[in-house]
């Protein structure tokens, strides 16, 4: 009790100054007391000098007419649009590039990453040279490169590519045809998302009853036998169609198709060999998508239609000699199933609602053509750039991520005889992951930002219609650089909060 | 605090440039010892530097004038090639003591930008260039045509009303640099390369075959182009407006660069009230009593120097046509010294 009665006693002693709380707290104080100071200055300083260049402030601005021309808008632009809907069109087509750009950068990158720690000399060079190439070069001077080499390549608008379904390729970018759909195919649009979902659904589901029991449930597998039998029928029937248009003799038999989509289903289900079966459905796919497509493309090359539809085929005839091996059985998963499943539906749904589904054609005027989807090349120079910059840094945050796992853990896998392939795809790779996400992220940040770039070649991003554009016409320097930072803020702060949670599920779990 | 630090640095970016606005230009320029002037990065005759990086055109002139009324020295500028986009945040934040920068003089930059006109050096209007292979004859036949555009311009919004005024279709690709602009129009990226009319000709006589491009006849809107200063200083805008008035007055009483030193003795009054002969014009705005005969001395008279830098006789060859003295049935007209 005395030592305390000491300490207890002792303790008021002490200076105030000396005290870590009351530091701590001191210390909290003159730093926000700083801060607020230097804000305020500024806040005041600013206001002060911009009444006395006698310039106005405020949001107000937004809501006036805008009165110039977007170049490439996701949604209809005119001159009369207002201002937020420049910011708008700018916010958006900085995202669409964005977001394309991630995506394609990281499967680049990864490839390349992957390539860089190949055994094959080649490979693994080839993929060191375009590293060190790309990432050492200003990402400007690469959209410059892009830039001005896609246009260089392209034909003028008069001597455009033309490519089947109504395609072209010119210098004014790449023009595909509008699909206009009317208001019953939306219901077509529906049922396809509702089917695929199912589809993975019921997919999984079953995957994972085979993984607890090693069958398939029941159901599955007749729904799965009933498919084949429905793209065996269909194929035998189209083929037959075919053989009786193409043979004027057969003509005259009109119930031909069905005697013959019953006899080649038959045959699909008799033990006979499924070599045989297969050749006849690659011979009949091919007859029958031959005569179907060139009756629907006239323009495009016999050589073009037939290996396509050869193939295809190829495909069908690959199909039935799998399924033929366990065919729909207990253990082997259906692959017509989820196929009739994702696209029979909204068929039926097409054909039941009545739905149509037109498209609007490029037609060539006095210079450029009209109508139809128009993707700008400074859009494809830019994502091409983007993509190539970024992915050979992604390439570096994969070696490195790959490096740093143990090598134990290849020699592990090994042992266990696991394909090269999966060694990689179910060893390596998951735990490189955590290493790979940190830096991953950054450069999903960089992409973004780097965006903005797309001004110096004329794709209409954010800095180039808003930053650009906007400020100079409005003046509103303020208001225009805060509206902007505060974009560029939120896209970088929910990237890492996403990027953040992947990372927390890829992370090592701790027990 | 993120948002703090957002705020902080959007706050000092605009903020700290701005303090620099409200001091004595004249001051400032006399203890750094140059002019710093804003200019276009390469327009041939308006502003441009050669092989030895000398700046030349129009407007360096201006710049040069403004120097030479100063320092009596027309070298002590220093020039900041800017953009479109950059031109009124590089004024404003205080970068530049005078933009010279084919800047179209409108009511709201004059009013909203906190930024003065100090006079119409040059009156440009606004028109279109075409391939000459394209068969277009006039800017009526336009509708449809990809329009290669530099961003922030004046010249970006009368192409949309131009268009819409006239129902066409237009569809315009806006780019940051001027150089990108006519690379754009060059490789085919557009099929009309449209600025103002004085521009276009300038670009032109870059072009490897210059005769390949016509310049259509419709010009679609007044571009009165003149130097700007920050708005808030009354004496740095007077010497600047009254330098570029004295390259007038000097044109119109026929005071030249190489008669200037035999004018000191002429009779004519308003001559010798122009070259700080008789009275004193100088004292009030800060300068010295000759500022104008320096100024004629070391640059020349207004005609001169657009004879010099755009006239018939250079590759650009442009007429005098309205930027001609009121005298000769022009525009340009000073009011009187005196």
């Amino acid at each position: 009790m005395a030592v305390q009665d000491n300490i207890s006693a002792s303790a008021p002693r002490t200076s105030l100054l000396n005290d870590p709380v009351f530091r701590g707290i001191l210390y909290q104080v003159l730093v926000a007391t700083a801060v607020i100071a230097f804000i305020s200055w500024i806040v005041f300083n600013t206001a002060q000098n911009l009444a006395a260049q006698n310039k106005t402030t405020g949001f107000d601005f937004l809501f006036r007419t805008a009165g110039f021309d977007i170049s490439f808008t996701l949604f209809p632009w005119s001159r009369s649009s207002f201002y937020w809907q420049a910011f708008l069109a700018g916010l958006l087509n900085t995202l669409l590039v964005a977001v394309i750009g991630i995506v394609f950068s990281t499967i680049l990158g990864f490839t390349l990453g992957i390539a860089r720690l190949s055994c094959n000399w080649l490979i693994s060079r080839f993929a060191t040279v375009y590293i060190e190439t790309i990432r050492n070069i200003p990402l400007l001077l690469q959209l410059f490169f892009w830039y001005f080499a896609v246009l260089k390549a392209m034909p003028a608008v008069r001597q455009s590519f033309a490519l089947p379904l109504d395609i072209f390729i010119n210098q004014r970018g790449l023009m595909v045809p509008r699909p206009l759909i009317d208001h019953e195919f939306t219901w077509v649009i529906v049922a396809f998302v509702v089917a695929a979902i199912g589809a993975i659904v019921i997919g999984r589901w079953a995957t994972n009853i085979r993984t607890l029991t090693g069958k398939y449930p029941a159901a599955i597998v007749t729904a799965a036998r009933a498919a084949n039998a429905a793209v065996t029928f269909a194929m035998g029937y189209l083929a037959f169609m075919a053989l009786g248009a193409l043979l004027p003799a057969l003509t005259g038999l009109s119930s031909l198709p069905l005697i013959g989509a019953v006899v080649l289903t038959a045959m699909t289900f008799t033990p006979a060999s499924p070599y045989v079966r297969s050749i006849i459905a690659f011979i009949l796919a091919w007859v029958v998508l031959s005569f179907v497509l060139s009756g629907m493309f006239p323009s495009v090359p016999s050589v073009v239609i037939s290996v396509g539809s050869a193939i295809a085929g190829v495909v069908l005839g690959w199909i039935l000699l799998d399924g033929a091996d366990g065919r729909a059985s207990e253990g082997k998963f259906p692959i017509a199933l989820p196929l009739i499943v994702a696209f029979g539906v909204p068929a039926l749904v097409y054909w039941v609602t009545g739905a149509s589904l037109q498209f609007e054609v490029p037609v060539l005027n006095r210079f450029n053509f009209d109508g139809g989807v128009q993707l700008p090349p400074e859009l494809v120079a830019l994502v091409f750039g983007l993509t190539i910059y970024t992915a050979a840094f992604i390439a570096e945050n994969v070696r490195g991520g790959i490096r740093a796992v143990n090598k134990g853990q290849t020699e592990a896998a090994q042992s266990l005889g696991i394909k090269e392939g999966d060694r990689l795809r179910l060893v390596i790779i998951p735990q490189a992951m955590r290493v790979i996400v940190p830096p991953l992220t950054s450069q999903y940040l960089n992409l973004t930002k780097n965006s903005s770039l797309g001004a110096a070649i004329g794709y209409p991003e954010l800095v180039n219609v808003f930053t650009g554009t906007t400020l100079n016409q409005t003046g509103k320097a303020i208001e225009v650089i805060a509206l902007t930072m505060a974009v560029y803020l939120t896209f970088s702060l929910l990237t890492s909060a996403f990027m953040n949670w992947y990372n927390g599920r890829v992370a090592l779990v701790e027990r | 605090m993120q948002k703090t630090l957002v705020t902080i640095a959007v706050a000092a970016s605009l903020g700290l440039g701005a303090t620099a606005a409200q001091a004595a230009t004249l001051d400032d320029v006399k203890a750094k010892d140059y002019v710093q002037c804003g200019v276009t990065g390469g327009v041939p005759g308006f502003s441009a530097p050669d092989a030895n990086n000398v700046w030349s055109g129009l407007e360096v002139d201006f710049c040069r004038a403004v120097a030479a009324a100063i320092f009596n020295d027309a070298e002590k500028v220093r020039y900041t090639p800017l953009t479109s986009q950059e031109r009124f945040a590089a004024l404003s934040a205080g970068e530049i003591d005078i933009l010279s920068r084919t800047t179209t003089w409108t009511m709201s930059r004059d009013t909203d930008l906190g930024i003065s006109f100090i006079g119409t050096m040059y009156y440009d209007g606004q028109g279109f260039m075409v391939r000459k292979a394209d068969g277009i004859a006039s800017a009526l036949d336009l509708s449809g045509a990809a329009i290669c555009i530099e961003s922030g311009t004046t010249t970006e919004l009368n192409a949309a009303d131009y268009f819409a005024a006239n129902n066409l279709e237009f569809n315009t690709v806006v780019f940051v640099d001027q150089d990108e602009v006519v690379k754009a129009y060059e490789d085919g990226r557009c099929d009309v390369y449209t600025t103002d009319g004085s521009a276009l000709a300038a670009e032109r006589s870059k072009f490897a075959v210059p005769d390949d491009h016509i310049i259509l006849p419709e010009i679609v809107s007044k571009e009165p182009l003149g130097p700007v200063v920050r708005q808030g200083d009354d004496q740095w805008f007077k010497i600047n407006r009254w330098v570029y008035y004295a390259l007038l007055e000097a044109e119109e009483l026929g005071v030249t660069q190489a008669n200037v030193d035999e004018m000191l003795g002429s009779d004519n009054p308003a001559i010798k009230r122009l070259l700080g002969v008789e009275g004193d014009f100088g004292t009030p705005i800060g300068l010295t009593k000759d500022w104008a005969y320096q100024v004629i001395k070391l640059i020349g008279n207004y005609g001169e120097s657009f004879d010099r830098n755009v006239g018939p006789s250079t590759d650009i060859g442009l007429e005098r046509g309205l930027n001609a003295l009121w005298t000769n049935g022009g525009l340009q007209y000073a009011p009187p010294i005196r």
